[in-house]
C-alpha cells in the first residue's frame, strides 16, 4: 500500500529502532533521561519534517507513513513518539490554516527541527472539556494580553513555538466561536513549571505553562482571524488521535514481539511455553489485536489524506489502539511470568507507557462519546 | 574526486543461512536480503570524501535485479548514481571471475581517482575481490582500511589486521577495501530516500560490459564447492551455577587459568 520509498523511510527507521534506541532505553527510561542523541538522530532522518511540503519542508509523507513511522518509534520507546507528535499537529495546523507569513516564519525550521512546536489545549480545571478553557487573551492595541495556565504541556520547555488554545471572546455564544489558537513564543510573562511526575512517558518533559499578562502580537492568531480556533483544533486532533493510536500500536507491537520470543526461549514442564495452551491464546489473541488495530489506524489515515472527514475514525483508532495495547502489554507481563514484573526486562515499562494513550489526546471516554454522536448525526455507519 | 563504491546484496548477516544441498551454494532466496553492512561503511567512506573534496559517488554493484533494494539503499544514504551489472549469465561466478568482470566495467567509467569496497562480504567471506579488482586494473590495493586521507592526488591509509597496523601511502586511482572500524554509516534521510528515486541508475548486461558468457557464471569458475561440511558445534564451555557463590566459582576458575 505504502510506494517504495515509504516503505523504505518505515524500514529506516525500524532499523534506526533496533540498532539506535532498543539498546539503550532501559536505561534511559529508567532514569529519566532526556533522549537529546537520539532526537538529534530524529532530526537529522527527517523525523521533523514529515509533514511539510515544498517550499519550506523536502520529504513529506502520507498519513499512512506517518502513522506506521510513529509506530515504529513507539515500538522502540513511547516518549520518542512524544516527542514528536505534537509538533507534526502544529506543523498540520499551520499548513491547513496558517497565513502565508506565519507558514514562512514557522514551517522550515519546524522541518529541520530546529524549531519544535507543541499545542497547549489542557488546563489544570478541566482536560477534555475543550469549550470551557478560561485562558483568555485580551485584544490590547497591536497585541494579546493572555493569562491563564495550560498543563500536561508535552516538550514544553524545549518547543519554539506553542499552539496555544485559549478564548478571545470569552462571551461568544456558541462558546466556540470565542475560541483562537494563538501562535506563542517564550517571553516575558510566560513560565513553565518543573516537570511533572508520571507513571511512564519518561525522558520527555511534560510541564505546566502559566501566563500573566504575557504578550502576542496581533499577528499571532493562527489564520489572523479569531474565532475559529476551535474548529481549526478539532480538525489537528484528527491527525493527534491517529498519532496517539500509533503510539499505542507500537507499544503493543514492541510487548508482543517480546512475549513472542520469550514464550520460545523459556521451557516449562519439558516445552516452550508457548506449546502450553493458555499461554499460545495469549499470543494469538494480541496478535490478532495488534493487527485489528493496525487496519483501523490506516482506514483512518487513508480517510484523512482522501479528504474525508475521520474523526470519528481517528477516535475508533485510537480508542481501540489504547485498549488493547493496555491489553497486550498485561499479557506480556504474564508471559513474562515473575520477569515481567521485574525492571530488568522492558515488559514493565509497555505496561507503565501504555495507559497514556487511554487518557491523553482525549480520554477514551470522550472518545467514546465523540464516537456516538457521530453515529447518530450520520445515520449509523456506512454500508461500504 | 570521482569514487566508485564496490557494494554486494547479501542474505541478511543476522538471520540463518544455508548451503544449497545440490551444489553447496548459499542459499540466497531463504533470507532477505540487504546491502552488506560493511558496504555502508564503504559508502559512508565514499560520501565523506566527497564532502571533503567534491566529486561524485558511484555505486556498482554484481548481482540479480533484486540487488536494485540494495542500490537504493547507497543512493538514498548519497550515492549520487549506481551501475548495476545484473545477468543471469553472472550466477555461480567466482571471486576471480567477479573481479574481472567489475574491472571490466570499472573501466568504462570516466575519471575514476579511487575504488572503495568493503574488506570482504558477509556471505561468501572470501574477502579477496577488492585486490583482485586492483590486480585487474594495475592499482595500487590499499586493503583493511581504517581510516583514508586524501591530499591532492596522494591517498593515505592506516591499514589494521590482527596482526597489526600500518601505514600506506599510494598515488591515485587506487583501490581501498575499508575495514569495519572505519566509520559508522550514516541512516538515510527521508530526503535521501525520496531524492533516490530520481538517481540515474545504469543497467548492464554482460554484452554491454563486454564481458564474455565463457569467462562468466559457474560453468567456467575457477573455484568449486566440493564438498560441504559444517562447522562443528561450539564445545560446550564450563558451566557455573550459581547457588549463592557464582562470583567466587567464576573467580576460582580464571584464578585457575591464570588470568587473575
Amino acid at each position: 500500500m505504502l510506494s517504495t520509498e515509504e516503505q523504505a523511510v518505515v524500514e529506516t527507521v525500524a532499523d534506526w529502532v533496533d540498532r539506535e534506541v532498543r539498546p539503550v532505553v532501559r536505561d534511559m527510561e529508567h532514569a529519566n533521561t532526556y533522549p537529546e542523541k537520539l532526537i538529534e538522530q530524529m532530526k537529522e532522518m527527517g523525523i521533523y519534517g514529515l509533514a511539510i511540503p515544498e517550499p519550506w519542508g523536502d520529504a513529506p509523507v502520507s498519513m499512512p507513513c506517518y502513522a506506521l513511522v510513529t509506530a515504529e518509534l513507539s515500538r522502540g520507546w513511547m516518549s520518542l513518539a512524544g516527542a514528536m507528535g505534537g509538533h507534526t499537529v502544529v506543523a498540520k495546523l499551520l499548513l491547513a490554516f496558517g497565513t502565508r507569513e506565519q507558514q514562512d516564519r514557522y514551517l522550515p525550521k519546524m522541518a529541520t527541527g530546529e524549531i519544535r512546536a507543541t499545542m497547549a489545549l489542557t488546563e489544570p480545571g478541566g482536560g477534555s472539556d475543550l469549550q470551557a478553557i478560561t485562558t483568555r487573551a485580551r485584544r490590547d492595541g497591536d497585541s494579546y494580553v493572555v493569562s491563564g495556565a495550560k498543563t500536561w504541556i508535552t516538550n514544553a520547555r524545549r518547543s519554539g513555538l506553542i499552539a496555544l488554545l485559549c478564548k478571545t471572546d470569552p462571551d461568544a455564544r456558541p462558546r466556540h466561536k470565542g475560541v483562537s489558537i494563538l501562535l506563542v513564543e517564550h517571553g516575558p510573562g510566560l513560565t513553565v513549571s518543573k516537570d511533572l511526575p508520571k507513571l511512564g512517558y519518561k525522558g520527555v518533559e511534560s510541564c505546566e505553562l502559566v501566563f500573566e499578562d504575557y504578550r502576542a502580537p496581533a499577528g499571532a492568531v493562527l489564520g489572523g482571524v479569531e474565532g475559529h480556533g476551535f474548529a481549526q483544533m478539532m480538525k489537528g486532533l484528527e491527525t493527534g488521535r491517529i498519532q496517539v493510536a500509533s503510539r499505542a500500536l507500537g507499544v503493543a507491537r514492541a510487548a508482543f514481539d517480546d512475549a513472542l520470543a520469550y514464550a520460545q526461549q523459556r521451557e516449562s514442564f519439558g516445552k516452550a511455553i508457548w506449546k502450553h495452551q493458555s499461554v499460545g491464546n495469549y499470543l494469538a489473541e494480541s496478535a490478532t489485536k495488534i493487527t485489528a488495530a493496525r487496519q483501523l489506524i490506516l482506514y483512518a489515515a487513508e480517510r484523512f489524506d482522501a479528504g474525508q472527514r475521520c474523526d470519528m475514525e481517528a477516535g475508533m483508532a485510537k480508542l481501540f489502539a489504547s485498549e488493547i495495547a493496555m491489553q497486550v502489554a498485561l499479557d506480556a507481563v504474564r508471559v513474562h511470568g515473575g520477569y515481567g514484573y521485574s525492571t530488568e526486562y522492558d515488559v514493565e515499562r509497555y505496561f507503565r507507557d501504555a495507559p497514556l494513550m487511554i487518557v491523553g489526546e482525549g480520554t477514551n471516554e470522550i472518545q467514546r462519546n465523540v464516537i456516538a454522536a457521530q453515529l447518530v448525526k450520520r445515520g449509523g455507519l456506512d454500508r461500504g | 574526486m570521482n569514487i566508485v563504491v564496490l557494494i554486494k546484496q547479501v542474505p541478511d548477516t543476522y538471520s540463518e543461512r544455508t548451503l544449497r544441498s545440490a551444489d553447496g551454494i548459499l542459499d540466497r532466496s531463504a533470507t532477505d536480503p540487504v546491502l552488506d553492512e560493511i558496504n555502508e561503511r564503504a559508502v559512508e567512506a565514499a560520501l565523506q570524501l566527497k564532502e571533503a573534496h567534491g566529486g561524485e559517488v558511484t555505486v556498482l554493484t554484481m548481482g540479480p535485479d533484486k540487488a536494485s533494494d540494495a542500490i537504493r539503499k547507497a543512493l538514498s544514504m548519497g550515492a549520487d548514481q549506481a551501475v548495476h551489472l545484473s545477468d543471469e549469465a553472472l550466477a555461480g561466478s567466482c571471486a576471480v571471475q567477479t573481479a574481472r568482470a567489475l574491472a571490466q566495467v570499472i573501466k568504462t567509467l570516466p575519471g575514476v581517482d579511487l575504488i572503495l569496497a568493503g574488506n570482504g562480504a558477509s556471505d561468501g567471506r572470501v574477502a579477496a575481490v577488492p585486490a583482485m579488482v586492483a590486480d585487474v586494473l594495475d592499482l595500487p590495493a590499499l586493503t583493511h582500511a581504517r581510516q583514508i586521507t586524501v591530499d591532492g592526488t596522494t591517498v593515505t591509509v592506516r591499514r589494521e589486521t590482527d596482526r597489526g597496523a600500518v601505514g600506506l601511502t599510494a598515488e591515485l586511482p587506487a583501490v581501498i577495501s575499508v575495514s569495519e572500524k572505519i566509520n559508522e554509516p550514516r541512516y538515510p534521510s527521508f530526503k535521501g530516500i525520496m531524492a533516490a528515486k530520481k538517481k540515474p541508475v545504469s543497467q548492464l548486461s554482460t554484452a554491454d560490459a563486454g564481458i564474455s558468457a565463457a569467462d562468466a557464471g559457474l560453468a567456467s569458475a575457477l573455484t568449486k564447492v566440493t564438498s560441504v561440511t559444517p562447522k562443528p558445534p561450539k564445545s560446550a564451555g564450563q558451566k557455573v551455577t550459581d547457588d549463592g557463590d557464582g562470583g567466587a566459582q567464576i573467580a576460582a576458575y580464571l584464578v585457575a587459568q591464570k588470568l587473575i
